[in-house]
């Protein structure tokens, strides 16, 4: 059978191997003569330290002359492996086939963050092309000096530097440097993480004479999946291996009091793992560790129940004292243009707690051997996940290696590194390697969640209808109660079962817009979590972290007053807007969609069955996202059918159209997912959101039946992200089209259609 | 209680010693060493572990292996090869459907079997055939595509 080959599945030993470093025979460094680095050794048989500083720690040439690539961010599956691969051959001119990435692996990159942010392109690519084009300058150099031809001479095709007037002058990087390893020194401003920037001396290519970059070049990560031929983390094993699962009390808080070891003794193998709060099972046999867990007896403490009733949710929100207040960048004096205004208009919204709630909850395998700690992971961020473990370990840093391998989708914090902490604890205690994975309650009910939070807006008008001033609030809990990524033990679930002191994180954000109301503040409160440790509710990283609430609130709330003005609400945007690009994405999808200008709502339509269009349009980071969605609503149920989105997309120079074009489309399904469907329920002892029957997600019959993409490409501006970005403008783009369609205000997500039928009665 | 199961899985026989009591899952990815299909739930909710039984979509994490029977057991692995790969493969990999994959077992299991029996589905057909299958990655415009692709591939 052929196996596909997915090249972010190799380790970096095999690649050498295969590669032909091990054959190729290495004598005397190679040095050459550069004005810039005089007498240094740029090519050297064993690897320099695996820092940031080194240009050796992301690219190689291999003994064959392929190019091996070592990348500190991860792909989720939007196809970054390939647009990197594409940014670096392209900056090495060689043929994208040449390549080879290596990504997620704490013993053959650095920390470049993980995946986090849509950063992957935008910072990663950023250093990768870089250090690509830092290594292409290194080789003509050397070329140079090898050819006795000037660098302003050479030239490379398809990996072979040659003389531009005698192409027989040629020399290929293999044999310049294959097989071994860049000894060059890079500018490295000291940062690690997604800000890691370390450049070389040279400068990247014109984008005009990019060939690879821009092509839709297909993932090669699909086929081994496609064909069962690829490991997720779930199906990793190791000799001696055993299977844990977590025990979680019914009371959020409480912790065992009383273990009966004796209820689990027929089970054959299974054994209790119990240290204060942290209670899990393990057994040779993973059905045996299920009923272990499902069987054991055990007896809880008495504590209050920690949660509010859950229809007292916002309430609590509005009421509970502000831990920190930040304010965004203020025009004019808000306070001073709401004293006379001739019109006051305001609203509020509410976005309740959702989940990660990944197709498979978390999984991870960890083996302890000889002082080295192993873990496959399906985590963002292996680099952080090293850090945790050997701070939960108490081992160093070094002794830990951690490798990413596919998950079960990822979107943030999710249940990954509280899982591979767990499993750390299980395989410390038993001495044998632990492959724990949760159980689906745990990946929805105990994952950290997307933060619940109110949003108040407020405009004053003048006697004319112009917008004065624009007041905006989030109020909610904290995006950073616990930390994006678990590094430290505080912030997961198994070292605050260990009783390591807590530090919740105040965090939240601000739309992302360019109106430019004469007079505008924006601002956030943030409140202390339910419950301080070992919380269900526990609120931190979900995709476009506070994205989706914050832009549900501010573009509908800009529909609000369109309509209040009886004013189209295309057109009310772009009285406003006052960036460029941001306007271009607004009229392009206004085009792309047909839109015809009338105010909201229609006035039309009688019966039961109704449809209305709505826009909304945000900008996350450097990228702006317009969408326009076209809804059909059943009044008598409730029930809406978000039929069609157009999106119009500028997140700068494009990479991949392909992989671009997926990415939009997934975040459109999944944020209308989000906006139609998701809440996490609770009660005052716990959650009650345990499986997808009791946290329900958009299903194939509510999939959309067309999304159309315009994506507008700049290839002189630096790429931005696309891994979130068009989720964030969906909700309000559908409550607005619902508005449009009934003339009723949704304020409240999710539009389930109990939710909506109670507010078209 | 441990007993011995006879298995035949993609056209191979197999032995497994388990309780009975135990899904079918466990065995197909414990015991046998077959990495597809995956746990989602553990609830037939999602459909990540699909197989076919004779032909027919279960979801291996609720059936006991005691009442698999001598049923005929295929997987992902065994719907096709990239020699001879299933037309869902095929469009699958042709329209670059997955983002994470680790729901494909149900989505394609599931409509391979759809396909089998209904020649040119009409897309609300396609809907009700995959309704109960879980996309957390939101790839179902990708999948319907694939879908109506390996329809047309399948005449």
């Amino acid at each position: 059978m052929t196996r596909h080959e997915n090249s972010a599945a190799f380790s970096r030993r095999a690649l050498l191997k295969a590669g032909g470093a091990l054959v190729v025979s290495i004598s005397t460094p190679i040095a050459f003569e550069d004005a810039d680095a005089a007498d240094s050794v740029v090519a050297v048989a064993t690897q320099p330290p695996l820092t940031p500083d080194q240009l050796s720690s992301y690219i190689a040439v291999n003994a064959d002359g392929t190019i091996a690539i070592y990348f500190g961010k991860m792909d989720m599956g939007q196809g970054l492996a390939i647009a990197i691969r594409q940014m670096v051959a392209d900056e090495l001119d060689v043929a994208f086939d040449a390549t080879k990435i290596f990504i997620g692996d704490t013993a053959t990159s650095v920390n470049q963050g993980g995946a986090s942010g849509s950063t992957g392109v935008q910072e990663g690519g950023k250093q990768m092309r870089m250090a690509a084009a830092e290594a292409r300058r290194v080789l003509i150099a050397m070329a140079a000096d090898k050819l006795g031809v000037a660098e302003d001479q050479l030239t490379v095709t398809d990996g072979v530097v040659h003389a531009t007037t005698d192409g027989a002058k040629k020399v290929s990087y293999a044999q310049l440097i294959g097989g071994q390893f860049f000894n060059v020194h890079l500018d490295w401003n000291g940062k690690y993480g997604n800000p890691l920037y370390a450049p070389g001396k040279a400068q990247p290519k014109d984008p005009k004479d990019y060939k690879i970059v821009g092509q839709p070049i297909p993932r090669d990560d699909i086929a081994p999946k496609v064909f069962a031929q690829a490991d997720f983390a779930a199906d990793i094993k190791v000799p001696s291996m055993v299977h844990g699962r977590m025990i979680r009390p019914p009371v959020a808080g409480a912790v065992p009091v009383k273990i009966d070891e004796a209820s689990i003794k027929h089970i054959p193998t299974a054994r209790v793992v119990w240290d204060k709060a942290f209670l899990g099972v393990v057994a040779d046999k993973e059905w045996d560790a299920i009923k272990a867990m499902r069987q054991l007896k055990v007896e809880w403490s008495q504590v209050s129940a920690p949660f509010p009733d859950q229809a007292a949710l916002y309430d609590h929100i509005r009421k509970a004292p502000t831990r920190k207040r930040e304010v965004g960048k203020e025009a004019g004096n808000v306070e001073d243009a709401f004293k006379a205004p001739a019109r006051v208009i305001e609203a509020e919204y509410e976005w309740p707690f959702q989940s990660h709630a990944r197709m498979g909850p978390g999984c991870a395998v960890v083996e302890i051997k000889d002082g080295q700690v192993t873990c496959w992971t399906g985590t963002q961020k292996a680099h952080f996940v090293q850090a945790g473990l050997a701070a939960t370990l108490a081992v160093p840093k070094d002794r830990v290696r951690v490798i990413w391998t596919s998950g079960p989708g990822s979107y943030g914090r999710s249940d990954a590194d509280d899982c591979a902490m767990d499993a750390a604890v299980l395989a410390k205690a038993t001495g044998k390697p632990v492959r724990l994975q949760y159980m689906r309650d745990e990946g929805i009910a105990w994952d950290p969640k997307a933060p619940a939070s109110i949003h108040r807006a407020r405009v004053a008008l003048d006697a004319s209808g112009n917008v004065v001033a624009y007041d905006f609030l989030s109020k909610g809990f904290s995006r950073i109660d616990v930390n994006t990524n678990g590094s430290e033990p505080k912030d997961t679930l198994a070292g605050q079962a260990l009783g390591v002191e807590l530090k919740s994180g105040d965090g939240f954000g601000f739309p992302g817009d360019s109106y430019g109301f004469a007079n505008k503040r924006t601002a956030w409160e943030t409140i202390a979590p339910l419950l301080d440790r070992g919380s269900p509710l526990r609120t931190s990283h979900m995709r476009d972290p506070v994205g989706p609430q914050i832009h549900f609130a501010s573009e509908s709330f800009m529909d609000e007053v369109a309509a209040a003005l009886n004013v189209d609400p295309v057109e009310f945007r772009l009285r406003y807007v006052r960036d460029p690009r941001d306007i271009a994405v607004i009229k392009a999808a206004a085009e792309k969609a047909g839109w015809q200008p009338r105010p909201s709502p229609r006035k039309d339509q009688a019966g039961n069955k109704v449809s209305g269009r709505g826009i909304a349009y945000a900008q996350r980071g450097a990228t702006r996202v317009a969408v326009i969605a076209e809804v059909n609503v059943d009044r008598s149920t409730g029930a809406i059918w978000a039929r069609k989105f157009t999106v119009a997309h500028d997140c700068g120079q494009i990479i991949n159209p392909d992989g671009l074009h997926h990415a939009i489309e997934n975040n459109i399904v999944q944020a209308t997912s989000r906006t139609l469907w998701e809440e996490v329920r609770f009660d005052q002892n716990t959650v009650t959101s345990v499986d997808w029957e009791t946290y329900p997600i958009l299903e194939m019959g509510g999939a959309p039946e067309q999304v159309d993409i315009v994506t507008i490409n700049h290839l002189g501006i630096a790429p931005s992200g696309a891994g979130e970005a068009a989720s964030r403008p969906v909700a309000a783009a559908v409550a607005n089209a619902v508005f449009d369609a009934t003339g009723v205000r949704i304020r409240r997500a999710p539009f389930s259609p109990d939710h909506v039928k109670g507010a078209l009665s | 209680m441990s007993q011995k199961f006879s298995l035949n899985v993609n056209g191979k026989d197999q032995t497994v010693e388990a309780d009975g009591d135990m899904p079918l899952l466990y065995a197909l990815r414990d015991d046998l060493g077959l990495n597809n299909p995956h746990f989602g739930c553990g609830l037939a909710q999602c459909g990540a572990c699909t197989v076919h039984l004779d032909g027919k979509p279960t979801r291996s994490c609720v059936t006991p292996l005691a009442e698999v029977g001598d049923r005929k057991i295929v997987t992902l692995a065994g719907l096709g090869t990239p020699e001879q790969p299933h037309p869902l493969q095929t469009a699958y990999v042709q329209e670059e459907v997955p983002q994470c994959a680790y729901c494909i077992n149900g989505w394609i299991m599931t409509a391979a079997a759809f396909l089998r029996d209904h020649k040119k589905p009409t897309d609300a057909e396609i809907r009700t055939a995959l309704t109960g299958l879980k996309c957390r990655c939101g790839t179902h415009m990708a999948i319907l595509r694939a879908v109506k692709r390996a329809a047309t591939m399948m005449g």
